[in-house]
């Protein structure tokens, strides 16, 4: 049992985050909680720290919205964390959509028609898109329909016919491309990787320990960056590594650990 | 990237052209959509909104306007309702906007979707009743008062009463020996809070409320109302001053041509 948990601690960890802002989000919507009141677009903490998400905040600017100063600061304060955390964090471990995607492409697991690498790069023609079609459109585009923003905003103030969408990345990861949406199509997640390119929290790996049992690649969901993992010892340092850390739990021989950047190696942190 | 070791000037190129071509496509899909989920233009917007044009281009959809709304009455646009995803709206006939004096609504807006100075009096402090979120249009075919039947519940739940609702009394011809109270709308004074739709004793509410961009009309600079003093200045004001010299080589000069 314990160690059950312990091979999936970053999961839980993550859940658990995951859910705690939802229902954070919707006590501040349905019974005046003060802790966290919006949603994942924008919220606020303790009524002072605003909170925005840079991307939507990105596609307002283009589309023309002469934004107020709480909804820019916020967006300044959320790209500031990312970039320094690192990777596609806010994928793994805020993002509600992932737990969607996570189920979907664990009970398709035994599908693995699409190579790793297959159209990996979508997701940033999408990311400009976005910006494209705010511009002409006049509103944020991805906002419009997001699956992410009718889950969270689901649960927070009322789903209405959102669980289709939902239910539809769903279906496309479980059945038609593993990995696919979060892995391929999501705009969020390329903004995120990019951002996150220079992060400090990365993925080392140690090749000296390694016992090339391949689990690692087996529960990554972006198993294409991998591809050093037992050869050489190093960090994961592409922007796409979401953090999950689901890596460094399956792995029985200490080889993978999470660790800041640009510290030697020699250096062996915890996990 | 670890992928593009062996990619030659030719594959590049082939896979930008492939790119551009399917972001094309998906361009055109995802405009066409976005493009119909705004032509919702019967929503109403809290007090406070931006114009119909810049309100989608400013809101980020957080729903704190509906957190902060103690009556229920912003909803946020779910999916398969008119209006674009994740913005806030209300529906009087299920829950009117009751003006609330400090707004909490326009004040919890983090993007200036909602503009607070728009709702406030000239000292800078909430003035509810500058609110314009839409404005009630009454249809006197199936308004029972208009029928001569006795019935003021539009009127007398007004907050501006005799302001924004008036009664006309007029001559019940039919019977000849009663007065009709029709109400009528002074749009000048109208929130749009919906309070008569929501009141309003017939099936389908007789008065109702429209954005005000859908249901009034413009008349435009060419009329002056004479009997009111301060349009009738606008004659001088806008007057347009006789062009100089002869009139006539105004007119032989082609002065015309450009109208």
């Amino acid at each position: 049992m314990m160690s059950r948990l312990l091979r999936h601690r970053y999961l839980i960890a993550r859940r658990i985050l995951q859910a705690g802002i939802l229902v954070l989000l919707a006590g501040g919507n349905l019974y005046g909680w003060p802790v966290l009141v919006g949603d994942l677009s924008h919220s606020r903490l303790l009524g002072t720290v605003p909170f925005s998400d840079p991307f939507a905040v990105a596609q307002l600017l283009v589309a023309g919205g002469v934004l107020a100063g709480d909804v820019l600061l916020g967006a300044v304060l959320v790209l500031a964390f990312y970039a320094l955390v690192g990777g596609r964090t806010f994928c793994a471990w805020v993002c509600p959509l992932n737990a969607v995607t996570d189920l979907a492409n664990r009970l398709g697991t035994g599908r693995r028609g699409t190579h790793p690498r297959t159209g990996r790069a979508v997701r940033y023609w999408v990311l400009g898109l976005a910006l494209v079609v705010s511009a002409v459109a006049g509103t944020a585009a991805f906002e419009a329909v997001s699956p992410i923003g009718m889950l969270h905003r689901g649960v927070i103030f009322g789903m209405g016919a959102g669980w289709a969408a939902v239910a539809a990345v769903f279906l496309f990861d479980l059945a038609v491309m593993h990995n696919g949406f979060c892995g391929r199509l999501c705009p969020l997640g390329a903004f995120y990787a990019l951002i996150g390119r220079f992060g400090l929290l990365r993925v080392r790996h140690d090749h000296t320990v390694c016992t090339h049992c391949l689990e690692c690649l087996r529960v990554c969901p972006e198993n294409q960056i991998l591809q050093q993992v037992g050869r050489v010892s190093g960090t994961i340092n592409r922007g796409v590594c979401t953090n999950c850390g689901r890596c460094i739990e399956v792995c029985d021989d200490d080889a993978l650990g999470f660790r800041i950047r640009g510290r030697a190696l020699s250096e062996r942190t915890g996990g | 990237m670890t992928g593009r070791e062996g990619m030659d000037r030719r594959s590049f190129l082939a896979g930008m052209l492939k790119g551009a071509a399917a972001s094309a496509v998906g361009g055109v899909v995802w405009g066409g959509l976005v493009a119909g989920m705004d032509r919702a233009p019967l929503v109403l917007r809290p007090p406070g909104a931006l114009a119909a044009d810049n309100f989608p281009a400013t809101c980020i959809r957080c729903g704190r306007c509906v957190a902060a709304c103690p009556y229920d009455t912003l909803e946020l646009a779910t999916p398969g309702r008119p209006g674009p995803v994740g913005m806030p709206a209300f529906t009087p006939r299920k829950t009117p906007c009751y003006l609330c004096q400090d707004i909490p609504c326009t004040a919890a807006c983090p993007s200036g979707a909602l503009d607070p100075s728009s709702v406030c009096d000239e000292t800078g402090a909430p003035d509810i009743t500058r609110a314009r979120m839409g404005v009630a249009v009454i249809d006197y075919t199936n308004c029972i008062a208009a029928w001569g039947l006795r019935c003021d519940v539009c009127y007398r739940v007004c907050p501006l009463v005799d302001k924004a609702i008036l009664l006309e009394m007029t001559r019940n011809e039919r019977t000849g020996r009663h007065a009709r109270l029709v109400p009528r709308i002074d749009p000048e004074h109208c929130t749009g809070c919906g309070l008569c739709e929501h009141a309003c004793v017939v099936e389908k509410a007789a008065v109702f409320v429209q954005p005000r961009e859908v249901a009034l009309g413009r008349v435009g600079d060419q009329y002056i109302r004479g009997w009111d003093r301060a349009d009738e200045r606008r004659l001088r004001q806008d007057a347009v001053q006789p062009p100089e010299g002869d009139p006539l080589d105004y007119l032989n000069g082609g002065g015309l041509d450009d109208e």
